[in-house]
């Protein structure tokens, strides 16, 4: 009777203690989840996502350009980085002996360590100094480069838990080798690599250090790869950073934007892959 | 219902094939030539010796257990027949094994084409995250085995031959895998007929089944040798002696003995083969 007081105690207390854990995990997302809707919510407006800023000093004005340069700098970067990096986290998962895959893996870890301003200094030595103007196209290719190492893990982990004896099954139906990877393996995890990419996706959305030196920034809707363009992380950065009260304002609202249109996204590509490959749920 | 089969893709490569094609299937039956003829098949893992001096050959048409205990090299003889141990790096053999009178470790050899012909059963029922009818119908399709408008009739087929039309007919869309256990095997099992194999391959196709799905599973493969040579490798050998009209008993690597299953599992030849059908070992 003893004892099994003394075991019921001592799963409570670790059941407790993962519930904190969990608390204290969830606390801060929270807090600033918080503050943004408390700070940024007031300031939104139709007119918020339809205009650009108004001239400094005047108050009005929207964000739309770095909603839209968001999107494009970042979309982007995904046809750049995502197609390259599955691509290659396949590879590593079906040849994993190859040694050029021990190569990438030690590459893609070494990359994935690396701070994003690293990378946005790279950018800007390769394709801003030798085009000798900044564009929204050199910051793409930064958030590609953070991206490829992310999806090459992720993509390779995931293709890892394929169980071998449906690779077996292909193979011993008369599948040749790569229709096996692609048709079944591939197929399998999809919604795995979605996952995986749409994180990916979320991270270099928030990223600002690599825009600060290639994209730049601007003031103006623009459509033009090569021009530098306006994203939300940059136009946070410089409004935070600005001396009016309202640009600050503004900071905390187009924070709250950032955040919505990761959700956004995330959202509506799970909500895709969920339809159309239910069967595999 | 019988869907038009098209000519199969020759089995060697290369300029030889066209000129010798291999002969039509109507040959099958004949008893003149066996359908597996293994030669003298040495296979390693590494420095380790896997199979010995292997020599027999396989009727057509006929069902033949392979039993022997565990690590005695059952399984891999069965993958070295469909030449799935080729994804071990460290894998090598000598000798060869003729399927159809065709090499199988030939260097001209078409390792996909072979494995078209020689449908497999695993030992843990692994259908494709697909629809049942996909599962069925990608090997055929992939083969271009019939033209695409004859796919139903030939998923019907297979599933029939496996007993398992009845059950399904109903819900081809949904999902393989969420099918009993009994019932994944036998569309594992369907899955490999729709290539119309030459020749299937089980490898202790029961072994994660219940009682009543071992016995349909044996009872289809009573049906199925009617018309495809059939190799079961099984740790049962109540199974052996229901389903099979041959056994062989593999011990270390070695065939100790291969005879009809009758005299076997009465009068063995050899005294180990008698150590192990009677329980004293394995």
């Amino acid at each position: 009777m003893n004892r099994r007081m003394l075991r019921r105690g001592i799963s409570n207390l670790m059941v407790g203690l993962m519930i904190g854990a969990v608390v204290v995990a969830l606390l801060p997302l929270f807090f600033i989840l918080l503050d943004l809707v408390v700070k940024g919510a007031s300031s939104l407006s139709a007119e918020f996502f339809t205009e650009t800023p108004a001239p400094a000093g005047e108050s009005g004005g929207g964000v739309v350009h770095a909603i839209v340069g968001t999107l494009i700098i970042v979309g982007t970067a995904s046809l750049i980085g995502l197609p390259i990096g599955i691509a290659a986290g396949i590879y590593c998962a079906e040849y994993p002996t190859s040694r050029l895959t021990w190569v990438t893996r030690f590459v893609a870890d070494v990359m994935n360590g690396t701070p994003s301003i690293v990378v946005g200094v790279f950018a800007w030595a390769w394709i801003v100094a030798t085009q000798k103007h900044f564009s929204a196209l050199a910051g793409s290719a930064a958030l590609a480069f953070l991206m490829i190492p992310m999806v090459l893990r992720t993509t390779e982990e995931m293709i890892k838990l394929v169980p071998n004896s449906l690779r077996e099954a292909a193979l011993a139906l008369g599948y040749p080798r790569w229709r096996t990877s692609l048709s079944i393996v591939v197929r399998t995890t999809l919604p795995g690599i979605v996952t995986g990419s749409l994180l990916a996706v979320a991270r270099v959305a928030g990223e600002t250090a690599p825009l600060l030196f290639t994209a730049l920034g601007s003031q103006y809707l623009s459509f033009d790869l090569n021009q530098p363009m306006a994203a939300l992380p940059l136009t946070v950065f410089t409004y935070a950073t600005g001396p009016y009260e309202e640009w600050h304002r503004y900071a905390w609202a187009a924070a709250l934007v950032l955040i919505l249109v990761v959700f956004v996204l995330s959202l509506g590509a799970r909500l895709a892959i969920r339809q159309k490959f239910s069967l595999n749920d | 219902m019988s869907a038009t089969v098209r000519p199969r893709a020759p089995f060697f490569t290369g300029p030889r094939a066209t000129l010798t094609p291999r002969p039509p299937a109507a040959t099958a039956g004949q008893r003149g030539s066996p359908a597996v003829d293994v030669r003298d098949f040495d296979f390693f893992y590494g420095s380790q010796q896997v199979l010995k001096h292997l020599s027999f050959t396989i009727e057509r048409k006929s069902v033949t257990a392979i039993i022997g205990p565990s690590g005695c090299g059952k399984s891999t003889f069965l993958r070295s027949i469909n030449r799935l141990n080729d994804l071990i790096p460290s894998a090598r053999y000598q000798g060869d094994i003729l399927v159809e009178g065709s090499s199988v470790y030939a260097p001209s050899t078409d390792v996909v084409g072979l494995r078209q012909r020689v449908g497999m059963v695993f030992q843990r029922p692994n259908p494709f995250p697909r629809s049942i009818f996909d599962n069925v119908a990608y090997g055929p399709g992939l083969n271009r085995l019939v033209p695409k408008r004859d796919l139903p009739d030939l998923v019907e087929r297979c599933l029939r031959q496996a007993a398992l039309w009845d059950e399904v007919k109903d819900r081809l869309d949904e999902p393989g895998t969420g099918l009993s256990g009994g019932q994944q095997q036998r569309l594992c099992i369907a899955r490999a007929l729709g290539n119309q194999p030459e020749l299937l391959l089980m490898d202790e196709p029961c072994s994660a089944l219940d009682p009543i799905a071992t016995q349909k599973v044996e009872e289809l493969i009573f049906e199925l040798k009617r018309e495809y040579t059939i190799i079961i490798v099984t740790h049962n050998m109540q199974q052996a002696a229901r389903v099979s009209d041959y056994t062989g008993f593999f011990d270390r690597g070695e065939l100790i003995e291969f005879d009809g299953t009758e005299r076997i599992f009465t009068t063995p030849a050899h005294e180990r083969t008698e150590a192990y059908i009677t329980g004293r070992f394995g």
